[in-house]
């Protein structure tokens, strides 16, 4: 057994009595049906049992509205991620994978500004609650995946590294924008409460002209203080950044970073900014000094804001390889002692440490839905990073959570048609969840019948095929709707069916007297040799209507070769002989010599089996063309034909059994 | 392509359409409805693009707006605007539903409903589409029945059982009495409302194929030009006057055509779209010197070639569609969307601007079709 990594977490039931009795329950591919079940301890107390049953849903998320623009949305990127070719060059392949990445992350972020504007709008405190947890989980979910975008997908090396987190950090604490726009619409900025606030919120992003036009402000309300303003403002500016694109190399950049880094300590050390306390303090950062840094927490919020502006005014060039002792120590810095960390910080110092199973295990744990870990699962794994790990069930990582992430989405009963193209990439177990899920969407309209239908035809999934176009066959035939249930059919290719059919047909036929569904039988084609009997009906049909077009000896042909090629079953060759009476009887020769004695042949034939049968058939056979001569048929036929053909010796043994039923 | 504008509704669209704009008027139509399917709770919803009032270039570039939205009994499995206010749907619980767009508090209602329409003996069938030729209305179903209603009374005015032995899956109005209506063994079949009795005055297919139609649509300006698409994506063009072959026949998809429509006021331009996920746009130019089949035709000798191009654009009689090997060269294909993988249910055009719905839940305008 697997050591269970979490306590799993108790939902309760609305309803249910705990207390009263047990609980039974049956897994479905989603949800899981919970009812009370029977305890024969408590049946003879005679209390009532609860006759419900309760369907739990395990991810609610994707019940949610906006929620599913953000499935809709990646499943779009997710199939073209998977027709990315293995064989382009690394390097542009890199890049592809990057704006992949960055398109994922805009759909999430898309879809987070749409519930914060729900979240505002509605005046339901509940449901307020509800948004505004979806809107921080939405948060912390483009936040990880921002982080592993720098660090596993574009894997920044040593210089640019520091750029990339310095962007997740600004991109993660926006509110400093507001803040600053607040203040500089203020009337005069500079006496606003705040001001020190974003100067120093900037310095501490390293968004360093942004400090300087704030800052700006500042000197003319202060003229005496003038040449410090400058002195900082000169700092400030001259910053050295790295330029990954610039032919400057990484030593280079550090030897200048230095030199500018102990110009700051040298200003610091002759009290330079002594006489002004905030620009003391911005010096104090620019110096990396931890104290300064960690009075600011506020400001800072968050343990890896402080580090990666430990990391800018410390080590800016800072090695991948090293960020995680970074990383660990300033999260021990910032966060009191007593208070442990929060799933997500484990999770963001799992990435830092760049463990990334962790990462995705963790993630699987903490959030409530499948679709980020699959998504980036699926994007790590595209990026040759996660090959090195195998399950003991299952595939493979990102097949497994594929699975589940699809399976969940099938459950839905409008977003199953996503998750077929999520089984289509996974290659080993895909098709068989495919299999196994598709029978079960429910066949409402036939225009949901065909789209289930082509998605299985286009890969050939022919059990399937057969079993939805018998459902619709079957349903069809229980509507009385016959035409219908032959063309299901013919789309099956279900032979055994359409004989059941076409029998229906031929009943139709016997009872009524006359043909229905004419359009569909006149145009069979070559559909009509799917079985042997659907291939006499069409047959038959086509001697009434060439009967009816007067066109005799074709169909004195037709109707003589379905008798003796056996086509018509043995059961209707009394009415094909009962038809046959009308063309014996027309004033010109209609059958041949020949032809009359194999028409003689097949009614001995005929009679000696049907004197060893049970009679009944005999008398059930109708004809349309006349069937008041049933009655008499082998009698009249018999005379018919010897009137037609003299030189043949007509004798037909009636047997008496079969004489006893006429009369 | 760029004008292209998506919006994710988190509904699967079955249904598209412009609500008419006066013909005096040239106007860019504003206001679309669409209908949705295969969802617990299905709705009929209007949708605005671009400012109320403001008909101005720039007034196209926003999103879509929801104006408002009703429940729907069912999928919603065809929807036409009757007039400017009112919608006409099918539903999958075999009713047709008549609703009426409030303009100025914006809010939809119930104006009429006949329930069961279509029907088994003792079951709902889907109605698969419907019609509108004001004040007439004609819907068909699973059930192989064509209905006609008059949209001013609640009783049904005729019924034709056993229209179909399958099902019907589409119907348009050729002329005020006749209707062509398209099956699942790929035949069409033209009635006429003044004949009595339960048989088609005509009947066309395609020998042999079988392959079931899904879709149809009739050329705005010459009555016996007709468009049909199938399930295996092809797009046939038929004359319904002569013979009972297609004129023509054409590759588009690689899957269900659902939708078929012409130009309204350019025929010579016509959209698909498809189960496939791409929506294409054909456009074949008149070239007045092409022979034409129809030339010699009983109802092309009253007007010569040369009055057929008056400097007001009418259509040249003689349409390019059935001009003899319309097929090579003259004909261009254009698709219209980005790669998409599913399935694009329906489409409508009026003026310069499309729209079209997806079983992705997306909804796409594009405001500057080249037409």
């Amino acid at each position: 057994m697997e050591e269970v990594d979490v306590d799993p977490a108790v939902t309760p039931i609305p309803g249910i009595n705990v207390a009263r009795g047990r609980l039974g329950f049956v897994w479905g591919p989603g949800d899981i049906l919970v009812y009370e079940s029977f305890s024969p301890a408590a049946a003879p107390l005679g209390g009532p049992f609860c006759q419900d049953v309760y369907a739990v849903r395990k991810d609610e998320d994707i019940y949610s509205p906006v929620l599913r623009k953000l499935f809709n949305e990646s499943h779009h990127i997710f199939v073209g991620l998977q027709k990315i070719t293995f064989d382009l060059p690394s390097k542009t392949k890199k890049t592809q994978f990057v704006s992949i990445s960055k398109n994922y992350r805009s759909v999430i972020r898309a879809c987070m500004e749409e519930v914060q504007k729900l979240a505002v709008s509605t005046c339901e405190s509940s449901l307020a609650a509800q948004y505004g947890n979806q809107v921080s989980i939405l948060l912390a979910v483009e936040l990880i995946w921002n982080l592993c975008e720098v660090l596993f997908i574009d894997a920044a090396q040593a210089g640019s590294l520091l750029l990339h987190l310095l962007d997740w950090v600004r991109l993660h604490k926006a509110d400093v924008d507001e803040k600053a726009r607040e203040v500089l619409q203020y009337e005069s900025p500079a006496n606003h409460e705040a001001f020190w606030d974003v100067v120093i919120s900037f310095v501490l992003q390293g968004r360093m002209d942004e400090a300087r036009s704030v800052l700006d402000k500042q000197v003319s309300q202060q003229p005496a203080a003038r040449s410090i303003f400058k002195l900082m403002d000169s700092l400030l500016m001259k910053m050295p950044i790295y330029n990954p694109g610039s032919t400057q190399t990484l030593t280079e950049f550090d030897v200048k970073w230095r030199r500018w880094h102990e110009e700051c300590n040298r200003c610091l050390q002759d009290g330079s900014f002594a006489s002004n306390q905030h620009l003391l303090t911005i010096c104090k950062i620019l110096v990396c000094d931890v104290d300064t840094l960690l009075e600011h927490k506020e400001l800072l919020s968050t343990w890896y804001h402080f580090l990666v502006t430990r990391l800018l005014y410390s080590h800016p060039t800072v090695k991948p390889i090293d960020l995680h002792y970074y990383a660990q120590a300033s999260m021990d810095m910032f966060m009191d002692t007593h208070s442990a960390p929060e799933p997500l910080d484990s999770i963001l110092m799992a990435a830092f440490e760049f463990d990334l199973h962790q990462v995705i295990k963790d993630c699987s744990i903490a959030l409530n839905n499948w679709w980020f870990v699959a998504h980036i699962t699926d994007l790590l794994d595209h990026c040759k990073l996660l090959q090195s790990h195998n399950l003991h069930f299952g595939s493979n990582l990102r097949e497994f959570l594929l699975l589940e992430y699809a399976s969940g989405l099938f459950t839905h009963h409008s977003l199953w048609q996503l998750a077929v193209d999520y089984f289509d990439h996974c290659p080993e177990f895909g098709r068989v969840y495919l299999e196994l899920q598709i029978e079960r969407v429910p066949l409402d309209t036939e225009r949901k019948a065909l789209k289930v239908l082509r998605i299985c035809e286009q890969r050939q999934m022919t059990e399937q095929v057969r079993s939805i176009c018998k459902i619709m066959a079957v349903r069809a035939l229980r509507n009385n709707r016959l035409g219908s249930g032959l063309s299901w059919t013919i789309r099956a290719k279900d032979a055994a069916f359409a004989t059941l059919i076409s029998e229906r047909f031929l009943q139709d036929y016997c009872s009524k007297g006359s043909f229905s569904d004419l359009d569909l039988i006149d145009n069979l084609g070559p559909s009509m040799l799917l079985s042997d009997r659907l291939t006499f009906l069409g047959k038959y049909r086509e001697f009434h209507r060439l009967y009816g077009e007067n066109r005799f000896s074709e169909a004195a042909k037709l109707l003589l070769s379905l008798m003796t090629a056996k086509i018509a079953p043995q059961n209707f060759w009394m009415t094909l002989l009962t038809d046959a009476l009308p063309l014996l009887e027309q004033k010109e020769v209609i059958f041949s010599t020949e032809q009359t004695h194999e028409l003689m042949n097949c009614l001995e034939e005929l009679i000696s089996v049907k004197a060893v049968e049970n009679q009944d058939h005999l008398m059930q056979v109708t004809s349309v063309t006349n069937p008041t001569f049933c009655h008499c048929v082998p009698e009249h036929l018999t005379l018919c034909c010897s009137r037609g053909t003299a030189p043949v010796a007509c004798t037909v043994r009636v047997p008496d059994a079969y004489k006893g039923s006429i009369q | 392509m760029d004008s292209i504008n998506a919006k994710y509704v988190s509904q699967k669209i079955s249904k598209v359409r412009w609500r008419p704009v006066s013909s005096a008027a040239l106007q860019q139509p504003e206001v679309f409805a669409t209908g949705s399917w295969d969802n617990e709770d299905n709705k009929v919803s209007v949708w605005s693009v671009g400012e109320c009032g403001g008909a101005g270039e720039d007034a196209f570039e926003g999103d879509p707006q929801l104006l408002c939205e009703l429940r729907h009994a069912g999928d919603v499995l065809d929807l036409q605007f009757l007039d400017q206010d009112r919608i006409v749907t099918a539903s999958s619980t075999g009713a047709v539903t008549i609703f009426r767009h409030h303009h100025n508090n914006q809010t939809l209602s119930v104006a009429q409903r006949w329930d069961k329409a279509h029907r088994y003996p003792c079951d709902n069938a889907p109605c698969t589409g419907v019609a509108c030729s004001s004040p007439e209305l004609v819907s068909v179903g699973e059930d192989g029945r064509v209905v006609l209603f008059r949209v001013d009374q609640s009783g049904i005015l005729r019924t034709i059982d056993n229209a179909d032995s399958s099902t019907i899956h589409a119907v348009t109005f050729l002329r005020t009495t006749e209707v062509l209506t398209v099956n699942s063994i790929g035949q069409l079949k033209l009635w006429d409302f003044r004949q009595q009795g339960n048989d088609p005055a005509q009947i066309l297919s395609l020998t042999g194929d079988r392959v079931p139609l899904h879709c149809v649509d009739r050329h705005p300006n010459q009555q016996h030009i007709v468009a049909t698409g199938g399930q295996d994506g092809m797009l046939c063009i038929w004359d319904v006057r002569q013979g009972s072959m297609p004129f023509s026949l054409m590759e588009a998809h690689s899957a269900e055509m659902w939708e078929v429509h012409f130009h309204p006021s350019n025929p010579d331009h016509l959209f698909t779209c498809s189960e496939d996920g791409s929506l294409l746009h054909w456009e074949t130019s008149t070239g007045s010197d092409a022979p034409s089949f129809l030339q010699g035709g009983r109802n092309s000798t009253i007007v010569s070639r040369s009055s057929a191009a008056p400097a007001g654009g009418n259509q040249s009689l003689i349409s390019a569609w059935l001009s003899g090997d319309s097929t090579k060269g003259r004909l261009e294909t254009t698709h219209m969307l980005p790669s998409q993988t599913l399935s694009v249910n329906s489409l409508d055009v009026l003026g310069q601007c499309l729209v079209c719905g997806t079983d992705g839940e997306a909804i796409y305008v594009n405001s500057r079709v080249p037409i």
